[in-house]
């Protein structure tokens, strides 16, 4: 049932993005691009949606997305970054974490990728302040981390995601 | 006039239409280039470069190459022989060494053409990447997908898309991923692949055949309790002789009934009588929905299961538009399990009948809808390929060329010159006028018009004429490749939303190029050459028929006496009629 739901969301929204790329030509790759940014990734169901609204066959669609490295075509694993900024954090330089993640991945609190992989939130005292400054990453945690540090952190879970998503 | 132009290809002049490839200006003057990728039938897309040819000092692909004034080409030296034999070696460094159990063997041109350039190892060994190992999709039981045997010569993607605008298959992934495939690596059978089978007859490997029934079918013969009963389908007698050294289009029906016979089938029928029994149906029920208005106009024929297909997936709101008339040989089927096992006092379920098609997609249309079991039986258990029956001829070890002519069996073989036109495009139309003329004005049709001449021809796409029916207009429109049904559609959905009347009543639609004679599972290499060779031996069995016309047939006048009472009677409807669903394009 959720997912019959979740199904529906998505043809919507695609249904709702098109509009403004509906009736121009060679669009398909814009659009591809724009469904993408909306979902991290482009679901069948838009895919679906698209061929019928564009006029043009999934074969194309499939082509298209699967020639580019650059499209998803499945739901990315979400990274889900908490960088703490309680007191001792902040002192210890979560500050300088947060400036950190944002040069690597462009990320604010609260933001997610274009891909969808990462996403980036602040939060108050995990608890473990002996360890500050401290990130924890999808409920594992770093500590006495330097800006240095993030980059690895990052290219860890790249790696981790890539291995068990195919992305 | 043409605009021509001259060249020099191997220090000799020759004098072409503009427009002409390099190749086919190599051809009109029997100097032979290798081809891989290129199809005749298909727009060329240079991909494999096995064409080469130096034209003023450059080496370029012969194939996509324009022949332009004063060219100079060179086709064959050292330089030349040695980067096609590159470009062999390549792909076969990628190629699994599967000749001997290939179902290609013999007939695969990859490997006639390694034969030819005496490629004996493998010379690439250490640098070719571990090919893309995919598994075979034989889930459609019409066609089989060997990605492993795939050059990525991309006909059948040109043919799926661009001639039967199906879109079933396109070249997904890059690199060494490369692959064919439908959208979103589904199962063939879950993509809107309709069987037609025009990718096996134009790929030039083992990657894309017919689904091969031909052991089951031996198996059904060695069974002693069997009756087996076989049919041959219009446009099989004059493409199967190519198998056996005939030129295309010669007619051997009799030699076929031979072979079936010498191979065990107990009867041998004719599809041809289904197809008499369709236009006696078929006719009735256009003469129903035209003159009586029982039922909506245009009609659309419905004997092509690819075409069924196609409108099921692509047009689901013509379903009322269809006839609901079988298809020949499943109509074969549905009267062989009941009137001729009755007839001769055979349980049904001891009757085996086996279907011999130009066709892939026949496979499918034996199970397609409960409709397809009417005898309460299926109706017809096995269709087999021409291809695959030619094979089986030569496993029995028959001599084809030398049999005696025999005749077909009775009641359900014999067979009139409407039938035999149903195998190319504007035959089916012919045939079901010859009839309607008859029911419509109880007048015999002229001999002079029993060839609609304006519907015939595999030249157009689209072909259309307007006839006088007992002072009634009858529209007609037949289209052959599916690619052309679009243009079709379109004009009976504008008629529509103007108000207007429908441009047609009558439609028919064949899935493959020519129609049947062209089908997917006849023998390979087909050209429009062979196509028109093909439908002119058909046009000369009808000819030479003692009656030309489905209602003069005398057994099936019978059939109608003693079992049928009258076309369209409630027995017809449940043994001869189907029905139609909407089907999705994918199923995830
Ligand atoms: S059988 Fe016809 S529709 Fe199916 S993949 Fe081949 S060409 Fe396309
Ligand atoms: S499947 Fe056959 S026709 Fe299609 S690209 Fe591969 S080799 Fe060519
Ligand atoms: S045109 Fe004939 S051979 Fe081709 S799919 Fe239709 S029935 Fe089969
Ligand atoms: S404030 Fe950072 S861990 Fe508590
Ligand atoms: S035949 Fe010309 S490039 Fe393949």
């Amino acid at each position: 049932m959720a997912e019959n739901e979740s199904q529906e969301k998505i043809k919507e929204d695609t249904q709702k993005l098109l509009t403004k790329w509906k009736n121009k030509r060679g669009a398909l790759i814009m659009a591809l691009h724009d469904i993408q940014g909306l979902f991290g990734y482009v679901p069948w169901e838009a895919m679906e949606v698209t061929a019928k609204e564009m006029g043009v066959p999934m074969a194309r669609i499939y082509a298209v997305l699967t020639f580019y490295n650059y499209f998803k075509l499945k739901a990315p694993g979400k990274v889900i970054i908490s960088v703490c900024d309680g007191t001792a954090c902040h002192i210890k330089g979560a500050q300088g974490l947060l400036d950190a993640f944002y040069n690597c991945l462009g990320l604010k609190d609260g933001q997610t990728t274009e891909d969808g992989l990462f996403h980036l939130q602040v939060v108050r005292c995990l608890g473990c302040c002996g360890l500050a400054p401290v990130i924890v990453v999808n409920g594992k945690t770093y500590g006495k981390n330097t800006p240095a540090d993030v980059q690895k952190i990052i290219a860890e879970w790249r790696e981790k995601m890539a291995e068990t998503q195919g992305v | 006039m043409e605009e021509m132009i001259t060249l020099t290809i191997d220090s000799k002049e020759v004098k072409v239409p503009k427009g002409t490839s390099v190749l086919d200006a190599a051809k009109m003057i029997q100097v032979e280039i290798p081809t891989l990728c290129y199809h005749p039938d298909l727009h060329p897309s240079a991909a494999c470069g096995i064409c080469i040819v130096k034209i003023n000092g450059k080496m370029l692909r012969s194939c996509c190459t324009p022949a332009e004034e004063g060219m100079e080409v060179i086709t064959r030296d050292p330089d030349i022989i040695e980067a096609r034999r590159t470009v062999l070696k390549l792909t076969l460094s990628k190629h699994p060494n599967e000749c001997l159990t290939c179902q290609k063997n013999e007939m695969c041109e990859l490997q006639s053409l390694a034969g030819k350039f005496g490629i004996r190892a493998n010379a690439f060994d250490n640098i070719t990447p571990t090919p893309f190992e995919m598994p075979k999709d034989a889930s459609t039981k019409c066609i089989v997908l060997d990605p492993r045997k795939c050059i990525l010569c991309g006909r059948c993607v040109e043919v799926c898309q661009h001639i039967q605008n199906v879109w079933a298959l396109s070249i997904l992934d890059r690199s060494v991923k490369t692959h064919i495939a439908p959208a979103g690596d589904s199962r063939l059978a879950d993509s809107p692949c309709i069987k037609c089978g025009q990718c096996t007859a134009h790929c030039p490997t083992g990657a894309l055949v017919e689904y091969d029934d031909s052991e089951r079918v031996w198996s059904m013969l060695q069974e002693k309790d069997n009756y087996c009963v076989v049919q041959i389908a219009p446009a099989v007698r004059v493409s199967m002789g190519e198998a056996f050294g005939y030129e295309p289009g010669t007619v051997t029906t009799g030699k076929i009934y031979a072979a079936l016979r010498k191979m065990g089938f107990k009867a041998i029928f004719d599809t041809n009588f289904g197809a008499d029994v369709t236009i006696m149906e078929e006719g009735s029920e256009f003469v129903e929905r035209f003159v009586n208005g029982n039922g909506v106009l245009p009609m659309i024929t419905s004997c092509c299961p690819a075409w069924v297909d196609f409108m099921e997936k692509f047009y689901p709101d013509m379903i009322p538009h269809f006839s609901t008339c079988k298809s020949p040989h499943a109509i074969v089927g549905a009267l062989t399990k009941t009137y001729y096992a009755e007839k001769i006092g055979v349980e049904p379920s001891k009757i085996k009948v086996i279907s011999i098609m130009p066709c892939t997609a026949k496979k499918f249309e034996i199970l397609r809808s409960k409709e397809m079991f009417a005898s309460g039986f299926q109706d017809v258990d096995v269709s087999l390929t021409t291809r695959e029956i030619c094979r089986m001829i030569k496993q029995a070890g028959i001599d084809f060329v030398n049999l005696q002519e025999e005749r077909a069996d009775s009641p359900l073989g014999e067979y009139t010159g409407a039938a035999t036109v149903f195998g190319f495009t504007g035959g089916v139309m012919e045939a079901a006028l010859r009839t309607v003329h008859y029911l419509v004005t109880g007048q015999e049709m002229n001999k002079e018009d029993l060839e609609v001449k304006p519907i015939l021809g595999v030249e157009k796409g689209i072909k259309e004429m307007t006839l006088n029916l007992a002072g009634k207009e009858v529209r007609i429109c037949v289209a052959h490749g599916t690619g052309n049904v679009e243009t079709v559609m379109k004009r009976l959905q504008e008629a529509k939303e103007k108000g207007e009347e429908p441009p047609y009543h009558f439609i028919e639609v064949m899935a493959c190029n020519g129609g049947c004679i062209g089908g997917g599972g006849q023998p390979l290499g087909v050209t429009d050459e062979i196509r028109k060779a093909r439908m002119a031996g058909l046009m000369s069995d009808d000819e030479f028929s003692e009656f030309r016309c489905s209602h003069q047939n005398p057994s099936i006048k019978k059939l109608y006496e003693e079992f049928l009472g009258k076309p369209l009677s409630e027995k017809s409807h449940h043994l001869l009629h189907t029905s139609y669903q909407p089907i999705p394009l994918y199923k995830r």
